[in-house]
């Protein structure tokens, strides 16, 4: 088992020619993306004469700089707000044993099943009525709600296996719920908040069918929302349409390449409750 | 057994010690702060509670989206639903997605995770890079792989240079192939997000067991049966639950890769819904398509909530 064996030798090739095949499309991504829209070789031979050009081209047509800005504004808002709003949430659900708080735990627990075609298609109305379709608050504001389920379940699985001797103590020592809370708990909470910042940056930001209809028909839009858009109008010219997806995956490889450790552990541990 | 239980002077709680009545006063006080839970349940009414019970109103209707007048039409959607070829393929084609997905996800990010959990001098770097694709929005990724899977694509492009050229396919044109292709895609996207979770099951089995079942002469077939198998219950409940749940509600895969084409040979409940909703206003029959996602969802995730509770007893 700890030792390494001819046979491990033979497991190591194994599973790095399966890695290969699995980072193939980005080597087709990177090689079509440098490419000129004249050099109709295979996709497979690799480009001769590299150039820039698609990328400076993608970036000012697609429109790329105002939907990153749009994309983070709206993953930094929402993440905040959603974390915040559970944390606060999850500590009488978890420590409160009434019936109110077992009730609304379930309440809540419900929108884990509710796919959001569901919410999302009727509350497209109320936001036309408030007048926030084509901003990007609508979008704040959904995914704020949202994402309560998902991140005061793992809030409340976190707290529940949290001893309470602490936050006892401080509140014996006259400490009000809301300093004890913000003091002594949330800074114990610490592990579970990166996993839920984590997990809940990369469902905002890759959310698609969302900005596809809260944003149609405005001028802004997220990076989701502009790719498909830039692949309709310029589907023939696929040097192009490889340039703009590479912009739109060098961000988020970037951050996963430099937190890869505590995302790959907080993404599995996390899920593990 | 029918005294209630609440009875102070029949039931023998009330007759608890002192000490549970010296610690109550701490703990009304954590249990004071009710409004703590206010703000999340205000933004959970707006955004999920309240349009999802309006939601399955207008399943009952005949709106279209924008006219303030429309009328209550009891279960024609619904009826009308399974009247519809377009719908009841649909149904079907999410369901068929569902299956495949979780069972050939699970099934390679498992391999994934054992071989990246062993002692190969590559097992980290293998880790990230595996990885890596769960973390890319999906919807670029599927545009990626529209053009690597078209037919002049580097996919047919590779067999052929590989020899493989009679395995060549029109992957997303050809009716009887495009489902699996979408379905190939999500498998690529999402292997290495099943193997992070296996991965942590695997390493929190600890490693006295497997030189226990090594002394007694276990082999690796053996071993992985007897010892990781049951252990890897909780982490297999995980994964299953949100792969099967994932290619239920699977979107943007479909949208960008086919487009539910050709023809309806790839559309799945979400992407009809947006169709009947967004291009044909109906919708108040699309929101009824959305009331048939949400009880196969709740269905299912009931069933194995059930099932692998069941089993992860049984193997505990």
């Amino acid at each position: 088992m700890n030792r390494y064996r001819r046979r491990t030798f033979g497991l190591e090739l194994v599973m790095i020619a399966i890695a290969l095949v699995v980072g193939f499309p980005l080597y087709v991504l990177v090689n079509l993306a440098v490419r000129a829209p004249s050099d109709n070789s295979s996709p497979l031979r690799p480009t001769t004469s590299p150039t820039l050009d698609n990328f400076t081209q993608a970036w000012q047509q697609g429109g790329l700089g105002g939907a990153l800005a749009n994309s983070v504004l709206v993953t930094a808002c929402s993440v905040f707000i959603v974390l915040a709003v559970s944390a606060f949430a999850a500590y009488p659900l978890a420590r409160a044993t009434a019936r109110w708080s077992r009730g609304m735990f379930l309440l809540i627990m419900l929108g884990l099943v509710v796919p959001f075609q569901l919410a999302s298609l009727p509350l497209y109305q109320t936001m036309r009525d408030l007048g926030l379709l084509g901003t990007p608050w609508a979008l704040i504001l959904f995914y704020s709600g949202l994402q309560v389920p998902f991140t005061t379940f793992l809030y409340v699985g976190f707290l529940r296996a949290l001893p309470r001797d602490f936050e006892e103590a401080a509140l014996i020592d006259g400490c009000t719920p809301l300093k004890g809370f913000l003091y002594v708990v949330f800074p114990m909470l610490r592990p579970i908040t990166v996993t839920a910042l984590v997990l809940n940056a990369v469902a905002v930001w890759n959310d698609f069918f969302t900005p596809l209809l809260y944003l149609s028909g405005s001028a802004q839009q997220t990076m989701p929302v502009a790719i498909a858009g830039f692949v309709g109008q310029y589907v023939t010219d696929w040097n192009l349409v490889f340039a703009a997806l590479a912009i739109s995956i060098v961000p988020i490889l970037a951050v996963y390449f430099a937190l890869q450790r505590s995302i790959i552990n907080g993404f599995a541990g996390g899920l593990k409750g | 057994m029918t005294t209630a239980p609440r009875d102070p002077v029949s039931h023998p709680v009330a007759l608890v010690p002192a000490r549970h009545r010296v610690s109550k006063p701490v703990r009304r006080h954590i249990a004071a702060p009710w409004w703590f839970a206010a703000p999340a349940m205000l933004l959970f009414a707006f955004v999920v509670l309240v349009p999802s019970t309006r939601g399955v109103y207008y399943a009952f209707t005949d709106w279209d989206g924008l006219d303030p007048r429309f009328s209550f039409v009891g279960l024609d959607n619904f009826g009308a639903m399974f009247r519809d070829p377009d719908a009841v393929q649909a149904i079907w084609h999410t369901l068929l997605i569902a299956v495949a997905v979780t069972v050939i996800q699970n099934g390679f990010g498992l391999l994934l995770a054992l071989g990246v959990n062993s002692v190969i001098k590559s097992r980290n770097v293998l880790r990230v890079f595996l990885f890596a694709p769960a973390v890319v929005t999906p919807i670029v990724t599927a545009y990626l792989w529209r053009n690597l899977l078209s037919p002049e694509g580097a996919v047919n492009s590779l067999l052929g240079a590989v020899g493989l050229g009679s395995w060549q396919q029109d992957w997303l044109g050809d009716p009887d192939i495009a489902l699996w292709s979408v379905v190939g895609v999500v498998v690529w996207q999402f292997g290495g997000y099943s193997m992070v979770i296996f991965l942590a099951g695997l390493q929190s089995v600890p490693k006295e067991i497997y030189e226990a079942a090594d002394i007694d002469g276990a082999g690796p077939f053996r071993r992985f049966w007897s010892v990781t198998r049951p252990l890897l219950a909780p982490a297999l409940t995980i994964n299953l639950m949100l792969s099967i749940i994932g290619g239920i509600k699977l979107f943007d895969q479909v949208y960008a890769l086919t487009g539910g084409g050709p023809g309806h040979a790839t559309d799945t409940l979400s992407t009809l819904i947006y169709k009947d909703a967004f291009t044909l206003g109906e919708f108040g029959y699309s929101i009824a398509l959305a009331v048939v996602l949400t009880i196969i969802v709740a269905v299912a995730s009931a069933g194995q909530y059930f099932f692998l509770s069941r089993n992860e007893r049984a193997s505990s």
